[in-house]
């Protein structure tokens, strides 16, 4: 099976290793990511604004493309999924849509119809975990491990749609599948601060460290995040256990971590 | 209310697509933010005032850059009021304005460390500037 694949920015520097798992684990799991041609970053955040047009028309061009080869498209990033889903639900309101499709000026108009998984999701519902469990060759016996969701992924949750937003299930499930044991914490969708660590690192360290104190104490041994910037907060405001990315779990449950780095 | 008091309230009520009349005051949007000990107004506050038309001291407040969009406040909200957006637009219609912007580029380079993610200053920029 082929699918488009926004990687966005961050993926293409500083968290290239959520990008090389990612790809070879899917390869091994029998789907191709096909990266979108000419793709724009997404902008970090949705605005939610409805005047803002201009900031949401990269997530239109990834959307487009998609639509155009008739793949899904997928995210694996928290915020590009978060924007480019966002945009996606408000490509649906036939008044937005139309602005945007006026400004855009193309031959062929989008109206919100392809359909969004982040790679969880594709783990999910396009693998399945059983088919997940059944591929796992080094199985993560043993492992206690803390999914950290934050916010991105599961907010706003009638848009988002990846899971319960106040009782998700999907990375505990994910944990569950290559072998390791999930732990549960109140903080696991609590925000770590996000971009707020531009402007102060204090005041970012305050959030993770809720987050991070609560993951450890609850049992964890490790944190795994979809996101690039909660990784990047949970580790600047010194987490006491590492933080990894999902996909590098994955690449050692799958036995391709060694040669993701040819 | 003077008349551009209510243009403001109009305005902020017409860009976040939310409507503060909504809110019941139960307080959950203050209770459940991350940001809430660091804001001079909280987020039930910004409804309330909002309200009111009393959005130009939002306007100069520092808790419009404090909020994280994280959207607990939204996902919270028994009555769907939607906390996030109306800040979200009072943001706005403040770094809208000519000379305005809360973060410059020039800014930036100090504001970095070699491990910074790109999605951080990327969406630092969508928020805090236009």
């Amino acid at each position: 099976m082929k699918v488009s694949y926004f990687p966005g920015c961050t993926l293409k520097n500083k968290a290239k290793d959520l990008d090389v798992y990612a790809r070879k684990c899917a390869e091994a799991l029998g789907i191709t990511l096909e990266e979108i041609e000419e793709w724009q970053c997404c902008g970090g955040v949705f605005t939610t604004s409805r005047d803002e047009i201009a900031t949401k028309l990269s997530s239109v061009r990834a959307l487009k493309a998609a639509k155009e080869k008739e793949q899904p498209l997928v995210t694996v990033c928290s915020a590009c999924h978060n924007v480019i889903k966002q945009t996606n639900h408000a490509m649906r309101d036939a008044e937005f849509a139309d602005k945007v499709n006026r400004y855009m000026n193309e031959e062929e108009s989008y109206d919100g119809s392809t359909a969004v998984y982040h790679y969880l999701e594709m783990l999910r519902d396009l693998v399945g975990f059983d088919t997940l469990k059944e591929k796992v060759v080094n199985p993560q016996k043993g492992k206690k491990i803390a999914a950290y969701y934050g916010c991105l992924l599961l907010r706003p949750g009638n848009v988002m749609q990846m899971d319960d937003p106040e009782n998700p299930r999907i990375m505990e499930d994910f944990i569950r599948a290559i072998g390791a044991e999930p732990v549960y914490y109140a903080y696991r969708n609590e925000c770590c601060g996000g971009y707020i660590a531009m402007e102060s690192r204090e005041s970012a360290k305050k959030k993770s460290n809720r987050v991070t104190e609560n993951a450890v104490g609850c049992g964890a041994e490790a944190i795994v995040t979809a996101c690039p910037l909660c990784r990047y907060n949970l580790e600047k405001s010194g987490s006491s256990v590492p933080v990894i990315y999902f996909t590098e779990l994955l690449a050692e449950a799958l036995g391709v971590k060694e040669d993701s780095h040819e | 209310m003077n008349k551009d008091t209510n243009a403001l309230k109009e305005e902020v009520i017409r860009i976040s697509g939310a409507n503060p009349l909504k809110c019941m005051r139960c307080g959950k949007c203050s209770a459940t933010c991350p940001a809430y000990d660091e804001m001079e107004y909280h987020p039930h506050q910004f409804v309330n005032m909002i309200e009111n038309g009393d959005i130009e001291p939002l306007m100069a407040s520092d808790s419009l850059y404090k909020c994280l969009t994280c959207f607990a406040c939204v996902e919270r909200c028994p009555r769907g009021v939607e906390p996030a957006k109306l800040i979200e637009a009072v943001r706005l219609i403040t770094v809208r304005q000519q000379g305005m912007n809360h973060l410059t580029a020039d800014a930036v380079p100090a504001l970095l460390d070699e491990d910074m993610p790109q999605q951080a200053i990327v969406s630092a920029f969508r928020k805090y500037t236009k």
